[in-house]
């Protein structure tokens, strides 16, 4: 087991731990969103698809190269697009926030 | 990688971490995506700048061109898709991501040109394979069930679970092969192809009420295989983002199953939704449903102090959300107190209901949720159910051999009077009787929930 790999495991440990941490008190309204912007999140595999797909040079590489680059990009634009288009729409009834009555 | 270069990558992850940070309250969450989008930007344009001296020729025209495909069809599916088709488009999103992530690890074991990977990237490799290529064909069954291109009740056959174990073991086998043996393309497209066939399999037995679960699911999992893929390429932006919605993902899917009152095992395993014979009928007793007029439930409406609303994905299907808030408005004129209670899984995925009504302008502090809302039925005049079903069932509570019996529910039966919309007389996507309906203080309107809310609109008008 190299130095790299324990750096990697020690980000993926810690990434995990602020995932949980991050979302753990996401009220009800927002978990559509959020899940549809974390969606977007993981089209970051867009930079490992272009790793992969600029040296193609074979046949086979080009066509995985391709897809990988086209469904990647899918993932990452039609994730933020729309996630913008869901939350446009969230408004409070008063700039507030809206009515806290009780509580 | 260069110093300049693991910089902007961590500059890039503080931009996700800050972004999911803010979607997670309602008042930042816009600002929130757009933080996380310019942090993506920032990692995806410092990796083409950097490859750009290695760009082949063909790499380089496959890049702009699926590039160029890719944002013209996400952008157009995303900017026209309508809001209660929007579970389905959220599952393909999610898919295409697992597909690349997949196809990433495919591309480097193609390159070791059949040698055995060694086992720190051979791992991390035919792990976004299994999991990368599972979420991209199980969201695509998700999508058909949603989009209803096929049925949405579970699909079972006689010694499923037998067969579905059997796929996992061929699958775990060829992982030991790949890891241990040879590295050959025949062996590792196998792979590829049985993932793609046991994410069928999995999803097929999981009913469309529980799809809110799945689709998080397969979030987190395709959050899983980018991390991966992350280790597989040496990219640690990759692993620090995968890592992040793998985990948020997780407890997302955690909260929808507490929600349900059933493990995740049980959703996953129990083909829930298949017609159950005889349940709900052992209650016996009076059985008749009382039918109303959209003129007497206008009446109640109307002369009623406070009224809860209860949306389900009837109102989702029959797309009555604008002419829900109509109704709300016409009441709220006359004095009548109006709030929404929302299930945290009514609808098809999760914070379905809360999307659909704010298309409508429902402001979101009319919204409560679950627990904030349940003490609150007891002091209300009327409780108009719109759509929904299991989700208000009182077997959930009181009778211990329901199927659904420990899901926490809307307690709607807590209300002076109870009115229900609902298409017809058939039960819910669970196939449990709902003992609400034939409740004394229940009425029914039965029809298109749009067509039934807007009667009862034009009749509270020309109150």
């Amino acid at each position: 087991m190299n130095e790299s790999l324990v750096v990697f495991i020690t980000y993926f440990v810690l990434a995990a731990f602020v995932g949980f941490e991050v979302i753990s008190k996401v009220p009800t309204i927002l978990h559509t969103p959020l899940m549809s912007g974390s969606n977007a999140i993981h089209g970051i595999i867009l930079i490992g698809a272009l790793l992969i797909a600029a040296g193609a040079h074979t046949p086979l590489s080009i066509a995985l190269g391709f897809v990988a680059v086209l469904l990647a990009t899918i993932n990452v634009v039609g994730g933020f697009v729309v996630t913008d288009r869901m939350l446009e729409m969230f408004k409070a009834r008063t700039p507030g926030g809206g009515e806290e009555r009780r509580r | 990688m260069t110093v300049a270069t693991a910089f902007v990558y961590l500059l890039a992850a503080v931009l996700f971490i800050l972004g999911l940070r803010f979607l997670s309250s309602p008042r930042g969450a816009r600002r929130g995506n757009w933080v996380a989008a310019a942090g993506m930007v920032l990692a995806v344009g410092w990796t083409v700048v950097l490859l750009w001296p290695h760009f082949t020729p063909a790499g380089a025209l496959i890049c702009a061109l699926g590039f160029a495909l890719g944002a013209v069809a996400g952008t157009v599916g995303a900017r026209t898709v309508k809001m209660t088709a929007m579970p389905q488009m959220v599952a393909m999103f999610n898919g295409v991501g697992g597909g690349a992530a997949a196809l990433v690890a495919v591309s480097e074991l193609l390159g070791l040109h059949g040698a055995r990977p060694a086992l720190q990237s051979g791992f991390p490799s035919v792990f976004a394979i299994v999991v990368g290529g599972v979420s991209f064909a199980g969201s695509g069954i998700a999508f058909a069930k949603l989009q209803e291109l096929m049925t949405g009740t579970p699909i079972t056959y006689p010694g499923q679970q037998a067969v579905n174990a059997l796929l996992a073991l061929i699958i775990l086998g060829l992982c030991v092969l790949v890891l241990g043996v040879t590295g050959a393309a025949p062996v590792f497209t196998a792979l590829l192809l049985l993932a793609l066939v046991f994410g069928v399999a999995f999803v097929l037995p999981i009913g469309g009420a529980d799809m809110p679960v799945v689709i998080s699911l397969l979030n987190a999992f395709t959050g899983l295989a980018v991390a991966a893929s992350g280790f597989v390429v040496g990219n640690f932006a990759l692993v620090v983002a995968g890592t992040l919605v793998g985990a948020s993902g997780t407890l997302l899917t955690k909260l929808m199953s507490d929600a349900m009152g059933r493990s995740l095992a049980n959703i996953l395993f129990g083909a829930f939704g298949r017609p159950q014979e005889g349940v709900g009928l052992a209650a016996g007793g009076d059985r008749t449903v009382r039918p109303g007029t959209a003129e007497d439930i206008a009446t109640m409406l109307a002369y009623s102090r406070r009224v809860i609303i209860v949306p389900g994905y009837g109102l989702a299907v029959a797309q009555a959300q604008h002419v829900v808030r109509e109704l709300a408005d016409q009441l709220e004129r006359r004095g009548v107190e109006v709030q929404y209670a929302i299930h945290p899984v009514a609808g098809r995925m999760p914070g379905h209901m809360n999307v659909l009504l704010a298309e409508a302008d429902v402001p979101y502090d009319l919204l409560k949720e679950m627990d904030e809302i349940n003490p609150e039925f007891s002091r209300t005049d009327v409780v108009l159910v719109i759509g929904a079903n299991d989700v208000t069932n009182p077997a959930a509570k009181n009778e211990p051999g329901s199927p659904i019996y420990g899901m926490p529910i809307l307690e709607v039966d807590q209300a002076q009077s109870v009115i229900v919309l609902k298409r017809s007389m058939a039960s819910g996507f669970a196939g449990i009787d709902n003992p609400l309906f034939y409740d004394p203080k229940t009425s029914m309107l039965f029809g298109d929930a749009k067509d039934s809310v807007s009667e009862v609109t034009a009749e509270v008008t020309s109150l």
